[in-house]
């Protein structure tokens, strides 16, 4: 998972000549962040900004209704800032997982969605990316609200993102081309692309709406049916989105929405034997699990986007300037909880001294605080479980003797809000070089030659991504090559869009989200053979 | 798994002008001749023209014994008497070949070289299997009891043709350069996965070898393959040829052994990138559980079948006979796509019937390496004795046995050809994987019951569609669950198809353009651009 697109259009706008005016002001906005210190952030933390939105769904949205769970139960969802209630959602368990299949199996099986034209599929996701754009306001608010993430950041990337994404899949609507093929003797092969059936889908609390709009848009667009469980963390925007996918014209069943938990609601959904097919993104341990499940019932295909602990290198040719900002913003951009975050800063020894130095400046610069306050960088952790372990994790880093540079404290008494933290001398054998950690926490390493950083960046039960800074195209093109991992970034970090294919080497995961490479998850291969009487040609 | 293009062309050879093997068909003539004499020839089985040179295991270039010394006999399933003792590969083995096979792959040179220099490899291998084509033949016979010209006419000639079909790939390996949204240049870069494991079954032992290896040669892996212990013969002789072709030390390492020990191993093991397997749907599952709960690598997997073949009543009824006969029969009935559960129109059924039970009645049984044998043993005595079952279990369910149903001789592990009618569908006959040679005929009335009753199975491997209807064809070929519809035809098995499951008949597709993905990472490259001149 990691920051959509709009990641990366804040990297673009620190680095090169920036595109969108808004992101640019947001940027000022953070230089402005310098000013106000830590503590006066802190001080703001105790009077939380009410959030400019109205829950109206917190019930399961199933066969196109909102709906209570079978039990009755709901759980509550809680405001990162406060630890507070936000509200009571109804809570979706095997019973209610079973209702939402049958829906999704029924319009799959007797449609209309599969058997509607891609074209009108296609005109359902684009009216659905308009009306995105109409309530951006409340989207993102909503999502900030139950998130923590900073409310520029989810006005003005992840939610234009979910719109960008289901314009860009809606294109392919009408694009699943299958191939005739040639055969050695008189046949007349073809190879049909047809849907895989009902997508089970398992969402993380990081990105609620971008992960939300991964896992949906390439499903329905191929004219499968969904069901979908969002973290028990967040599930608020996904009911809100859902609906507005149902104003759009989305038939009822195609998309069933079950707030819940992983062992009850989760595990229902991977092992169900109605289900055909099941995508995930999470820890790579649940990963496990969910590929477990899905072997011990009916072998449905998995696709799973799992943890990371991608190597940033820096070479000594590398404008310094531009690594550390961008080495920041790879570790620090939503709090630290993205999988691709570059949270192994390895360091070029000619270099390393002036870049820890201004890295350490920049976290000491960057502005904490509630997030729906102008100019804030990094809100509060998801929730108290994420925040005690990542400062389990900043005393590990002290314990094991890395250099504790700034931060590694808690931010006020309420909420979930962490120091930036940046950890120098680390090494490699470190539980905090390790472990993701999926908080504001930067490890930063020494390395001395190319061959080394390799072998150094390699040796990880991970392989997500990389960050490679160096003006040296030589230098650029070995590394490319030599890293295991799904996505290399070349003197930029978080470049998210569309099109770009996304997912892991190794215990991240397997498949890739979004552009072209996406499409095939969600569909099957069908060869159909017939002979040839008297071909014309062969 | 099930046949190859080779059975294509067995099919071809029976319906339309014969393509290649005028023998073959010449052979499914004269066996109407045979049928009632070859019982008494299976007590004396001819010998092989064949010597078995290789039974150690292959690790790092080298015929190795097991680390264990353990070895384990190889069967004749014409006698049940043994062919050879194999080194048997255990946990310790696969441990081994996975480290050959990890530096063949992490220091090369396999994936260093040009991809031109692979598939070179690949062709003169290719070249040393048409010049060993009748030593691999005899020795395929011999180890699975297929007929001699079955091995040696259709299977290993596809053999080296799906080995040049890979060769070719080799070199056309493209990735994307990917639009961007900003000043971004996007390239995708498709790289070689690493280590590949991969399990092969024993009803296609030398042509599920070409599914495997050959894709994952080409795209610059490196592997382990385990073979079925049933007929670990070929893969090393293959093998043996493959590494006088240039093959480096490391790249292909062969582990002979049994699948809850090296099978296990393998699929369990930390430093394999990836895993192929093609057996059954149970021990499917149990793969990728272990993948599951190691390091998580992909599983690709070609499970087992129930296809429905499907006679509608215009169809031409005498080549709906002929290829129904086929789609089940073939290979002793041990194909994964076999044509099980043959659904006849009612308006056709009782014509059909009377001339499928005729047609199993002229099948001739016997000695493999006799000329004009359609059908030789069965695998093993637990395939045996499991089809001798089902057909107990056909009779006790009231379905009616209108041929065979009982063994043949009193040595090895030959079946009659087995024709049952009036199979209801919740019959155990209907439902299992028999894997054997009993055909199971059921009636239907109308389309849209026989594509219900046709999908209620937890498998989607195949399906067959007799009809000159296009309409009902283009219905049934959209709404069969199945990763292969054949339409007047069946097992037509061109490397250029794409084979594999939809539900429980496992996950991806071998062959074609689709099975180099299966070995293939996908790596994103963003790197950011200075001024472009166009985005």
């Amino acid at each position: 998972m990691a920051t959509p697109r709009i990641s990366g259009i804040i990297s673009r706008s620190l680095s090169l000549s920036a595109a969108i005016v808004l992101v640019e002001s947001n940027i000022n906005n953070y230089l402005a962040g310098n000013i106000s210190s830590l503590r006066t952030a802190a001080a703001a933390l105790k009077n939380p900004i009410t959030p400019p939105v109205r829950i109206n769904h917190t019930q399961l949205l199933i066969n196109g209704k909102f709906v209570d769970s079978v039990s009755g139960k709901t759980f509550p969802t809680l405001d990162p800032r406060t630890g507070q209630v936000i509200a009571n959602v109804a809570e979706g368990d095997a019973e209610d997982i079973n209702r939402a299949v049958a829906a999704a199996r029924k319009a799959f099986d007797e449609g209309p969605w599969p058997k509607m034209t891609a074209h009108e599929r296609s005109r359902v996701l684009l009216r659905f990316a308009d009306l995105v754009d109409k309530h951006i306001d409340e989207l993102a608010a909503l999502e900030t609200w139950n998130n923590g993430k900073p409310y520029e950041h989810a006005a003005k990337i992840d939610v234009p993102g979910v719109a960008r994404l289901f314009r860009y899949y809606a294109g392919w609507a009408d694009k699943i081309h299958g191939l005739t093929v040639p055969a050695d003797g008189p046949y007349n092969v073809q190879t049909l692309h047809e849907p895989i059936g009902v997508a089970g889908q398992i969402i993380p609390w990081n990105f609620p709406l971008a992960m939300l709009a991964w896992k949906i848009a390439p499903a329905i667009v191929t004219g499968n049916t969904v069901v979908l469980k969002p973290a028990e963390q967040t599930p608020l925007t996904a009911l809100y989105a859902a609906k507005l996918l149902h104003e759009a014209g989305l038939p009822p069943g195609v998309l069933n929405i079950v707030p819940g938990y992983g062992p009850t609601a989760g595990a229902a959904l991977a092992s169900h034997m109605d289900v055909d097919k099941i995508a995930f993104t999470g820890s790579t341990d649940t990963g496990k699990i969910v590929q477990e499940l899905a072997a011990k019932s009916n072998l449905k295909p998995v696709t799973l986007e799992l943890g990371g602990k991608s190597p940033f290198i820096v070479f000594e040719d590398a404008n310094i300037d531009m690594a550390v900002e961008q080495a920041h913003m790879a570790l620090f951009f939503n709090q630290g909880q993205c999988c691709a975050a570059g949270s192994r800063t390895f360091i070029h020894e000619h270099v390393y001294d002036e870049f820890l130095e201004k890295a350490k400046a920049r976290a000491q610069r960057c502005t904490v605080g509630d997030p729906f306050q102008k100019g804030i960088e990094q809100g509060p952790q998801i929730d108290t479980e994420q925040f005690e372990k990542i400062l389990r994790y900043i005393r590990s880093g002290i314990e094991s003797n890395a250099t504790l540079e700034c931060g590694g404290d808690r931010i006020g008494s309420q909420g979930y809000y962490i120091q930036p933290t940046v950890f120098s001398n680390v090494k490699d054998d470190m539980l905090i070089a390790q472990d993701e950690i999926f908080g504001p926490v930067q490890t930063i390493l020494k390395f001395k030659d190319v061959d080394e950083v390799i072998k150094r960046a390699n040796t990880t039960r991970y392989g997500l991504a990389a960050g490679v800074f160096t003006k040296n195209i030589d230098t650029a093109n070995t590394l490319t090559r030599a890293l295991r991992v799904g996505t290399v970034w070349v003197n930029c970090y978080y470049v998210f869009d569309v099109t770009i294919p996304f997912g892991g080497y190794k215990m991240s995961g397997y498949g890739r989200e979004k552009g072209i490479y996406n499409l095939h998850h969600y569909l099957q291969v069908k060869a159909v053979v017939t002979p040839l009487e008297n071909p014309a040609w062969l | 798994m099930a046949s190859r293009r080779i059975s294509g062309v067995i099919s071809r050879s029976l319906s339309l002008r014969p393509l290649s093997s005028s023998i073959v068909s010449q052979g499914n003539r004269s066996s109407l001749v045979h049928r009632f004499t070859t019982a008494a020839a299976l007590e004396e089985p001819i010998t092989p023209s064949v010597r078995v040179h290789d039974t150690q295991l292959l690790i790092n270039g080298k015929f190795v014994d097991s680390a264990s010394g353990k070895t384990f006999p190889t069967l004749d399933p014409r006698t049940g008497e043994v062919i050879a003792n194999v080194a048997e590969g255990d946990a310790e083995d696969i441990d081994r070949a996975v480290a050959a096979a990890r530096k063949a792959f992490d220091e090369g040179p396999w994936p260093k070289m040009t991809a031109y220099e692979r598939s070179r490899i690949l062709l003169r291998f290719a070249d040393l299997v048409d010049q060993h084509n009748d030593d691999l033949a005899a020795l395929e016979t011999w180890d699975n009891g297929k007929p001699y010209l079955q091995s040696a006419e259709t299977e290993v000639p596809m053999f080296s043709r799906l080995f040049r079909y890979y060769a070719g790939w080799a070199d056309k390996i493209h990735g994307l350069t990917v639009p961007a949204d900003g000043p971004y240049h996007v390239q995708t870069l498709h790289e070689p996965i690493g280590v590949a494991g991969q399990i092969i079954p024993w009803n296609f032992p030398l042509l599920m070898f070409a599914w495997k290896v050959g894709p994952a040669l080409a795209t610059g892996n490196t592997i382990v393959l385990k073979t079925a212990e049933q007929t670990p013969l070929t893969a090393l002789y293959a093998a043996r040829l493959l590494h006088e072709a240039g093959l480096p030390p490391g790249v292909l390492n062969v582990v002979s052994g049994y699948g809850p020990t090296a099978g296990a191993a393998l699929a369990g093991h930390m430093d394999v990138d990836k895993i192929a397997f093609t057996g059954s749907t149970d021990t499917g599952k149990i793969v990728h559980e272990l993948a599951a709960k190691s390091n998580l690598k992909p599983a690709t997997l070609e499970l087992g079948g129930k296809s429905p073949f499907i006679v509608c009543e215009d169809a031409d009824i005498d080549k709906a006979v002929e290829q129904a006969h086929f789609a089940l029969f073939f290979n002793q009935g041990q194909c994964c796509c076999a044509g099980s559960r043959t659904f006849v129109h009612e308006r056709v059924y009782d014509e059909f019937l009377e001339k499928a039970k005729a047609r199993a009645q002229s099948r001739s049984v016997g000695d493999p390496f006799q000329k004009g044998i359609e059908q030789g043993p069965q695998i093993d005595s637990e395939q045996y004795e499991k089809i001798l079952r089902y057909i107990k279990s056909g009779i006790e369910s009231n379905a009616t046995l209108e041929c065979g149903g009982d063994k043949v001789g009193s040595k090895g592990y030959y079946i009659q050809p087995t024709v049952f009618s009036n199979v209801k569908d919740d019959m155990l006959i209907a439902q299992d994987e028999i894997f054997g040679p009993v055909q199971s005929i059921l009636k239907f009335k109308e389309l849209p019951e026989v594509i219900k009753r046709a999908n209620t199975t937890r498998y989607g491997l195949a399906a067959g569609v007799f009809t000159q209807n296009i309409d009902v064809a283009n219905t049934l070929s959209r709404a069969l669950r199945a990763g292969t519809v054949w339409v007047n035809c069946f097992d037509v098995f061109d490397a250029a198809i794409p084979f594999g499951g939809y539900k429980m008949s496992g996950i991806g597709r071998e062959k074609g353009v689709y099975s180099l993905n299966n070995y293939l990472q996908v790596k994103a490259v963003v790197t950011s651009l200075k001024n472009p001149a166009w985005l």
